[in-house]
This record gives structure tokens, C-alpha cells and sequence, in this order.
């Protein structure tokens, strides 16, 4: 979407120039003028209110689109073990696919993985393209972007999703270029427009103050990554059976040009933030490291994970890995607990989505009450005792 | 070495708020800012710098003329030199159409052994102009890095993943899109902003770079933005009354009635 | 109106510094042991903020006035005694070694203060002469190639930890404020003592004590300008650091400022907000338009010693600004407490430190009072 002023309904009161979020607008002459920073986002458009600001309709492309059909999932494995964004992925896959009346493939590439391709089947996946070749091992960006990026255009699908893992956020930028199309980044929502059977993809942008959701109208295939987490888990059914197609794979001398030296896992459990089902965080409001330990024996008690602010990462108390929130891990627990978390915009936008949330601080005013479903003033040191009391 | 870094202004998220009666934006006040990404992608430019001397570290970014003052941060840094790829044809523009106009910049500017960007800008927090500019401009690309090591014609990164690190090798030139943890970035010097803001900024349009308008900005951007919103805030929940245990007790009761527990 | 472009950056450089490296933690830890963190120090010299506007020639940075008053606003705005480790080398030690300076002084003790590889400080005031400088009672006899000094100076910052002090002292009993010579004293020296550091009541984490001499050898080449001006040289450095005292001024004001509004909005009462009432929003009112006044003298004072402005002129500037700066930021400091009730009382939050803090800004570097005999001698001569 473009806007445009309409000139000779602008009565320059500069309303627009105060709600966009990109200081785009600029007064000139008494007239509002669109400047370069104008994503197009429209909230000038809403706000105007003498409707002098109108959406600028784009021509169609001349790609067919009428010759990509189905969904695709790109089936991130490590290791031989399916990552679970990708798991999610095909429960939210299918049900696109369903509302467009088409396929749902996956796509998976690894070194002797023959074996997942029935995995994914029974996920849901009605055709999984398989390449299977000592090169896929480990991933690498050439070998990976190349392979798929091929495979599209030899099945053109309308619609690829990929987690937004590090990997799949390295992948899916170079496989859209390869496209010569779009890429929405870290969608948290993904919706099938019934009259016009596109995608459309919602993401947080500026720290999670904004949502936008996204349309890739005039170019094929429609591509996003996904934040883990996010998506509901596609139950794993053997008597679902599918197809497996076996893509052919060659590369020549010198196409994958990065080698993958060693890789090296740096938690000692694997227990992930995201999987978690309880998440117990600690915020600057322990006063120290050793409050964690607190919060670890309270998340022992619950079969749970430990968490934290970012506020606590930096000073140091706890590794970068536990982080929630916008530059940290989002997370979608059915128990949050925010413990001396004062509530940081930026940390409510990676936990706001928990089934039940409860906030302990000594500040009553502290803004993590405001989105909290259970809140309790007081110490930490005295409730969390209190409450594994209870338990 | 010449060393290429692509750096953003963006407005300082953190600083956003919310205006709680309207749901809107407040956007006054919030200051722009070196992306933080690129900031550590200019330290670690600038390290390199520091350990091979008559090396050059030019900084590249596409935006408004505002932008101007961010890149007379980055030479009060240390860098040697600032390009603005500012032109109304480049408003407007998503990843894909972005990655064009600072490829076609970079090949301006030409002769690189190494370009560092940042992973992600937080207004967008898309992480896709640094894969998709070393797309284009044929370049291999490592993204995620935390630790870099030039031996030679190679560099040897360490790329972070969700659970641990990768090590991977990979010939120059290349892109490498960095992360907080690789470096702490530097200060600005006072006599670096002496200089930074008697040194001249050098602005391309379109022409300059040889694209078509219509290669670039809104016109070549494939994805549209439909609509935006702020999300609504979740109701306000229960406040818990009465002493300690009283109150870890109600938590305990209420989280075993909705079978949470 | 007073700035442009590089003053833009410069305040950029030294708020995300301040924020950075001055964190609650560092700050409360320095109350506690009354040691600042050399690491700071170091990162602060690297960026060039002890010498913000000394000449490239000797180290310095070239930058103006006005860059370093803002340098000096945004470091106080988070902590006051980080600020006063940015003006003793761009002020009270570089400015006498500027204005009377050889370059063979220049070189020996100008570069490594600027530098920050070590530290030299201002010996002027005398337990006998505060104000009155010129009843100063520490002598310089001249013995050959040397001078004999003997005397006490007191309240000397930074004298515990110093390499090296200005010391002033009388060549010429006589003469009064005339006869008055200043030499630069090396601290390890024999003869050369320090007193206890004095137990304040703020500005802790920068040691202040007396410098004590007892038949102190100074080599001639040693003194700093010519014998018997000493006083005026003392006066031009006394000169600039009012400005810097009134930007530290400014700086406390405006970070007690931001506890005030930050805890107005925050704290409720009667089921309200502070802020919603009128008695509270009436006092930020007041509190932020005097602050602004404050600013304007200030940064006008900069300009023109920037601009070249007449000696009288910036003298007067400086003065006004002083006078006003540090006065406001008195009143402000006890505002934003106020505002903060009993919470003010507790040393938890930040507005106790600042309230104790600030105290000294109207008596250091020339009283308000000497601010006023200045003020009302220029325009009443």
C-alpha cells in the first residue's frame, strides 16, 4: 500500500504529520507531503480527518499466479531431529491449506533423513520434497537457499513458511531474493483472505508497539518466517500417509561457499524457553544473581523453565539465552511468572501471549499489573517461598 | 582492507510509548538512533581497522537527509568516510526493494574486501537486508555472527544459534551480519566530532547508482503493508489482597480451577 | 540558538556515556567506598573528555566551550562526582597550565592530564582564605635556583590522589594579591604532605584534603607565568570553572528534574496520580522554567567565551550564571525531594544523593556571594 495526498483537500492541520510512526510527513506550503520514510503503514489515512489522504492502488505484476498452488513448509531439522517451529508450522499449514483448497507440502533437506519424511507425513504433510545428500548435513545458506530455491520453481508453491529460527531467518531473505519476491519476517498470525484466497501476515514491528499485517499480492511464491511458539503444534497421527518426492540434488565445485567447522551447543539443557510450559522469570527486582536460584527451585516444582528481563541479562545475572522478549525469545506458556519484572514494554511484547500470567513485585504501580491475570504485591523473597509452600 | 558497513537510523524503540486513551503511537520526543546491530557491526569494521592500519571503513545507508547526522556519528566514531542513498524513488521500500538500493550503492562505492551490517534494525526487526544486499551483489553471507577472525583471504566466524555456535569459514569478500555479543562498540571521541562535522557526506540518488525508479522503493517492493494497528493491551486481571499466604494460597486456588495446575 | 551540529553529537556521546557506564550500580557502589572506578576513567580519557576543548597540540580534543558544558551537564544529570572528574583536567588543572603555560610546561603536565595518565590539582583556597584569596599566608622564598615554600592549603579536590598540584603561594608578602607566584608542585616532593580527606557531606567518590608544605625545594622552572602574577592566573581559571560549575548545576537540576516528574507520575495518592495534583504540577512548573533560565545563562556564558566576547563580558556571563545555575539547582533538588515525600528522606532514591550533592555548587569555585561582588562590581563602577 502507497498513500497520496489529495492536494486540494489538505488543509495542512498537520494531524498526520503528529500520528505517523515514521516521521514521514512533512508540512510544505500548507500541504502534507509524503517523504521517503513513508512505509505505506496508513495511519496517516485513518487519522486524516478530511479524508485528503487515499490509498494508491499498485498494477499487477505480470507473474502468473494462477500457476502456484499449495503451502509449503520448509521442515528445519537438526541433528535428525525436527525443530519445533516446524511442527507448528505444519498445524498452522494445514489449516491454510485447507481454507485454500490446496495441498500441504513440506520440504526437508538433510544427510540421511529419509526416515523424517514419514514424520512429517504424519504431521499432516501431504507431499514432502525430500533432498538427501551429504552436503545438507549441516546447514549452509548456498547450499540450502539453492537447493529449495529450485525446487520452487520447478513445483511453484503460492505460500512458503519458514520458522523464524536463526536459521530459518538466514534462509528465508536469500531464498526471497533468489524469487525475486517478498518476505514477511516473524509473523505472528497468518490468515487466508476468503475473497482473494491470499495470505495475509501479521507481525510486531517497533518493538512490538505496532502490528502490520502484510500482503505479498503480485508476486509468487507468498513467503514469511514464523516466531516460535506461536503457532499451535501439529499432532503427530501415523495413520496419516503422504507422498515423498525425492528432489535431485548436484552442486558444482565452489557453489556452497562457507564451511561449517564445528558446531557447538553451549546449554547444558535443552529444556528451551519456548517448549516450556511454565516459565518462571526474574527481573532486576531480585536485586542479584542469586535470586534465580529462587525462581530455579520454584520452576523445578512446576516442571518448568527459568526466564528473565532483559534488564537482569545485562547486568549480568543470567545468560543471554534466558532472555524474554522482543530482542530476546517470545514465549507463549500456559504460566508466566514475572518475578520483580517491572513490565518493560519491550519485555511484555515476547510474553504477553501466555495462557495466565502472574506478576510479583513490591511496586504496586508497576505496569507488568497492568497485563497481568493474577497480581500480588509484595516481596519475592517472602511469596515465592509462600507459594511452593503450597504446592 | 576496505571495509564496507551498511548502518540504519531508526527511532529508538525503547523511548516509544503508548498513548493509553487513544492507542496511538507517541512519537514525539523519541530520539533516532544508530541501529544498536550496526553499531556493533561498525565496531567490529573498526577493530579490523585498528589491527591492519591504512585499511578504510566506509559507512553506507539509505534514508532521508536527516540520516546525514548518524553517519557523522559513525566517522566521530572512526570511520573514514559516509554515503547517504537518499531519493524520494526509494521511499517506500521493503527488504527486498532496500537490498537493491544499498547493493547498487555498495558497487558504487566498489573495491571491498569485507561488508558488516547489522543482524537486524529494531524498527523492523526483519533481519533481511544483510542476506539479501550479499544476494545481490553475489556475495556469500554469514548472518548471526558473534565473533570474527581474518586470516588471510578468509574469515573465520563464529555464528550464533539458538542453543550454542557455529564455526564457519568463509572466503573474502563477504557479508556478516553482527550481533550484540560480538563486540562492545566505541565511543565517539570529541575530537572525532570536530572533524565528523567539518568532513563532507556524500549523497546518491537514483541516477547516481544507475537504477530505475522503477527497481526501486515502493515500486519494487513486493510485500504491502495492508493495515496497521496497535495491539490491544490484555484487560487488566485480579489483584490478590491479604497477607503472604493468603495470597500465594487464592494463586494456588485460582490456578487449580482453571486446571493450569 | 547557541548550538549546532557538533554540539548535537557531543551531547549524544556524553548522555549515552552517562547512561552506559554510570549505571545505579557503579553509582551507589562509589557512595558506598568513596573510590571512583578507574575503568571509567579510562574509558572517559578515550573519549577524549578531559580534554574536551584543549588544543590537538597538547593532546586535547579542539573542541569549544560550549561542548564542554554540555559534556559536563549530561555526566552531572546522572552523577555529580563523575562530573567533577571532567572538569578538573579541562579546568582547574588544564586552565592555569594553558593561560601560563611554557611549552615545556605544556608538554610535561598538560598531555598526560589530558590524557588522564595523571592527575593535577588546584591549590589555591587556605584555611584562612576561602574567599579571600589574597589573605593567603603560604610563602615562596627564593633560594637560588629554587623557591622555598611553607604552608597549608586546604579543601584541595582531588589532592589525596594527585600527581602533581598548582600551589599559589606569596613571593612577595608586601604586595597582597600582588605578590602572589604559582608553582607547579610535584605531590611525591619531600616536605610535600596530604591531611585526612575530609569526610563530606557529597560529592563522595572524589577525595578533598589539604596539601601540607614544609620547606618544599621548586625548581625555577617549575613556576608557572611570571613571578608575582599569580593571581590573576588563578582568577582566568576561576573564571571558567564558574562556567563549569554552573553546567554541573544545570545537569543535577535537570536529573532531579526527572526524578520529580518520573515519580509524580508514578506515585498515587488519594487515588490519583501526583501529578494530577495542582500543588505538585504547580512545583514542576516552577522547577522546570527556572531550570530553564538557568540553561540559557549558562549556555549563553559558553557562547560567548566561544565567540570571543569581551573579558567583561564573559566575566559577567560567567558570574550570572554561576550565581543563578546553582542556586536554582539548590532549590530544585529540594523540590523534586519534597515531591518524593518520605521517599526522599531514603537513600534508595536517587533525589537523596542529588539534594547532598548540589549543596557545595553555590560555595565551590566562588561562593554565590562572590558571584554577586562580582556581578554588582561590574555594574556599579
Amino acid at each position: 500500500m502507497a498513500v497520496k495526498v489529495i492536494k486540494e483537500k489538505c488543509k495542512g492541520c498537520s494531524i498526520c504529520v503528529k500520528n505517523c510512526p515514521f516521521e514521514a510527513i512533512t508540512i510544505e506550503n500548507k500541504i502534507a507531503v509524503i517523504g521517503n520514510a513513508c512505509t505505506g503503514c496508513g495511519a496517516c489515512i485513518e487519522k486524516c480527518p478530511f479524508q485528503a489522504i487515499e490509498e494508491v492502488k499498485k498494477e499487477a505484476g505480470e507473474t502468473d499466479l494462477s500457476a502456484y498452488k499449495n503451502v509449503w513448509v520448509f521442515v528445519e531439522q537438526r541433528e535428525g531431529k525436527i525443530m519445533p517451529v516446524s511442527i507448528e508450522l505444519l498445524g498452522e499449514g494445514r489449516k491454510l491449506a485447507d481454507e485454500i483448497g490446496c495441498k500441504l507440502c513440506g520440504i526437508l533437506l538433510g544427510e540421511g533423513i529419509t526416515a523424517l519424511a514419514d514424520d512429517v507425513q504424519s504431521y499432516g504433510a501431504d507431499i514432502v520434497y525430500l533432498a538427501d545428500a551429504p552436503e545438507l548435513k549441516d546447514y549452509t545458506t548456498d547450499a540450502y537457499t539453492n537447493v529449495i530455491f529450485k525446487a520452487i520453481n520447478d513445483y511453484k508453491p503460492e505460500i512458503v513458511l519458514l520458522g523464524a529460527t536463526h536459521i530459518g531467518r538466514d534462509l528465508g531473505p536469500c531464498i526471497a531474493v533468489k524469487c525475486q519476491t517478498g518476505l514477511t519476517a516473524d509473523c505472528t498470525k497468518l490468515e487466508i483472505d476468503e475473497e482473494t484466497k491470499m495470505i495475509k501476515m501479521t507481525r510486531p514491528a517497533f518493538g512490538g508497539n505496532l502490528m502490520a499485517t502484510i500482503k505479498c499480492p503480485n508476486h509468487r511464491p507468498q513467503m514469511a518466517t514464523v516466531r516460535p511458539g506461536v503457532m499451535d503444534k501439529a499432532i503427530a497421527d501415523t495413520s496419516k500417509k503422504g507422498e515423498t518426492v525425492k528432489l535431485d540434488v548436484k552442486f558444482a565445485d565452489g557453489e556452497i561457499r562457507t564451511k561449517v567447522i564445528e558446531i557447538v551447543k553451549s546449554m547444558k539443557e535443552m529444556v528451551s524457553l519456548t517448549d516450556a510450559d511454565v516459565i518462571v522469570s526474574g527481573g532486576m527486582g531480585l536485586g542479584n544473581a542469586d535470586g534465580f536460584k529462587l525462581l530455579q527451585q520454584l520452576a523445578d516444582k512446576l516442571g518448568g523453565v527459568v526466564g528473565s528481563s532483559r534488564a537482569a541479562v545485562d547486568a549480568g545475572w543470567i545468560d543471554h539465552s534466558r532472555q524474554v522478549g522482543q530482542t530476546g525469545t517470545t514465549v507463549k506458556p500456559k504460566i508466566y511468572f514475572a518475578c520483580g519484572i517491572s513490565g518493560a514494554i519491550q519485555h511484555i511484547a515476547g510474553m504477553q501471549s501466555s495462557d495466565i500470567i502472574v506478576a510479583i513485585n513490591t511496586n504496586e504501580n508497576a505496569p507488568i499489573f497492568e497485563i497481568a491475570d493474577y497480581g500480588i504485591v509484595g516481596d519475592l523473597y517472602k511469596v515465592i517461598p509462600a507459594i511452593m509452600e503450597q504446592l | 582492507m576496505k571495509i564496507v558497513v551498511c548502518v540504519k537510523q531508526v527511532p529508538d524503540t525503547n523511548e516509544v510509548k503508548i498513548d493509553p486513551v487513544k492507542g496511538t503511537l507517541i512519537r514525539e520526543g523519541v530520539p533516532s538512533i544508530l541501529n544498536p546491530d550496526d553499531a556493533n557491526a561498525l565496531e567490529a569494521a573498526l577493530a579490523l581497522k585498528d589491527k591492519n592500519p591504512g585499511s578504510t571503513v566506509e559507512v553506507v545507508t539509505m534514508g532521508p537527509p536527516q540520516a546525514k547526522i548518524m553517519l557523522k556519528e559513525c566517522l566521530a566514531m572512526g570511520a573514514d568516510k559516509g554515503y547517504l542513498l537518499s531519493d524520494r524513488a526509494f521511499g517506500g521500500a521493503d527488504t527486498c526493494a532496500t537490498s537493491t538500493t544499498i547493493a547498487a550503492g555498495i558497487k558504487k562505492i566498489g573495491d571491498y574486501d569485507i561488508i558488516f551490517a547489522g543482524r537486524q534494525a529494531i524498527d523492523g526487526d526483519t533481519a533481511q537486508v544483510g542476506p539479501q544486499t550479499a544476494m545481490r551483489l553475489g556475495l556469500p553471507v554469514v548472518t548471526y555472527v558473534e565473533d570474527v577472525e581474518i586470516n588471510g583471504d578468509k574469515a573465520v566466524v563464529k555464528r550464533q544459534l539458538e542453543d550454542g555456535y557455529e564455526k564457519i569459514e568463509v572466503k573474502l569478500p563477504c557479508v556478516l551480519t553482527c550481533v550484540k555479543e560480538l563486540n562492545e562498540p566505541r565511543y565517539m571521541t570529541f575530537a572525532g566530532i570536530v572533524d565528523a562535522c567539518k568532513a563532507d557526506i556524500t549523497v546518491w540518488d537514483h541516477n547516481d547508482v544507475a537504477l530505475d525508479p522503477a527497481d526501486c522503493g515502493l515500486n519494487a517492493s513486493p510485500t504491502q503493508v495492508a493495515r496497521s494497528f496497535t495491539p490491544p493491551a490484555k484487560g487488566k486481571g485480579e489483584m490478590l489482597t491479604g497477607t503472604v499466604d493468603e495470597m500465594s494460597k487464592a494463586l494456588i486456588g485460582r490456578l487449580k480451577e482453571k486446571h493450569m495446575l | 540558538m547557541y548550538f549546532t551540529e557538533q554540539h548535537e553529537l557531543v551531547r549524544k556521546l556524553a548522555r549515552d556515556f552517562a547512561t552506559k557506564e554510570l549505571t545505579n550500580e557503579i553509582l551507589d557502589e562509589v557512595e558506598e567506598t568513596a573510590v571512583f572506578p578507574q575503568e571509567i576513567l579510562d574509558k572517559m580519557a578515550k573519549a577524549g573528555f578531559f580534554g574536551i576543548k584543549t588544543p590537538r597540540e597538547y593532546g586535547g580534543q579542539g573542541a569549544d566551550v560550549r561542548s564542554y558544558v554540555l559534556a559536563m551537564e549530561e555526566i552531572a544529570r546522572v552523577s555529580a562526582v563523575a562530573s567533577l572528574y571532567v572538569s578538573s583536567p579541562n579546568s582547574l588543572a588544564g586552565g592555569p597550565l594553558l593561560l601560563a603555560g611554557n611549552e615545556e610546561q605544556l608538554e610535561k603536565y598538560l598531555r598526560p592530564v589530558v590524557t588522564g595518565e595523571k592527575i593535577l590539582c588546584f591549590g589555591l583556597t587556605e584555611p584562612g582564605a576561602g574567599s579571600d584569596a589574597g589573605g593567603m599566608t603560604t610563602t615562596a622564598v627564593k633560594d637560588g635556583d629554587y623557591y622555598i615554600l611553607n604552608g597549608r592549603k586546604t579543601f584541595i579536590t582531588m589532592a589525596p590522589f594527585s600527581d602533581y598540584a598548582i600551589i599559589y603561594a606569596k613571593t612577595d608578602m608586601s604586595k597582597g594579591t600582588h605578590g602572589i607566584s604559582a608553582f607547579i608542585v610535584d605531590m611525591k616532593a619531600e616536605g610535600v604532605s596530604t591531611g585526612k580527606p575530609e569526610n563530606k557531606m557529597g560529592i563522595i567518590g572524589c577525595g578533598t584534603s589539604d596539601i601540607i608544605m614544609e620547606n618544599v625545594r621548586v625548581h625555577k622552572s617549575e613556576m608557572l607565568g611570571e613571578e608575582n602574577e599569580g593571581f590573576i592566573n588563578a582568577m582566568k581559571t576561576l573564571d571558567l570553572g564558574r562556567i563549569g560549575v554552573a553546567s554541573q548545576g544545570i545537569g543535577v537540576a535537570q536529573g532531579a528534574l526527572d526524578d520529580a516528574i518520573a515519580y509524580a507520575k508514578e506515585r498515587k495518592q488519594f487515588g490519583r496520580p501526583l501529578a494530577k495534583f495542582q500543588a505538585i504540577s504547580f512545583m514542576i512548573a516552577e522547577m522546570a522554567t527556572k531550570l530553564e533560565a538557568a540553561k540559557q545563562l549558562v549556555y549563553k556564558a559558553a557562547y560567548l567565551k566561544d565567540t570571543n566576547a569581551s573579558p567583561k563580558e564573559c566575566s559577567l556571563a560567567a558570574s550570572m550564571a554561576k550565581y543563578y545555575a546553582t542556586e536554582v539547582c539548590n532549590e530544585i533538588c529540594a523540590k523534586a525531594l519534597q515531591i518524593h515525600g518520605g521517599y526522599g528522606f531514603i537513600k534508595e532514591y536517587k533525589i537523596e544523593r542529588r539534594y547532598r550533592d548540589c549543596r557545595v555548587f553555590t560555595i565551590y569555585e566562588g561562593t554565590s556571594q562572590v558571584q554577586q561582588m562580582v556581578i554588582s562590581g561590574v555594574l556599579l563602577k
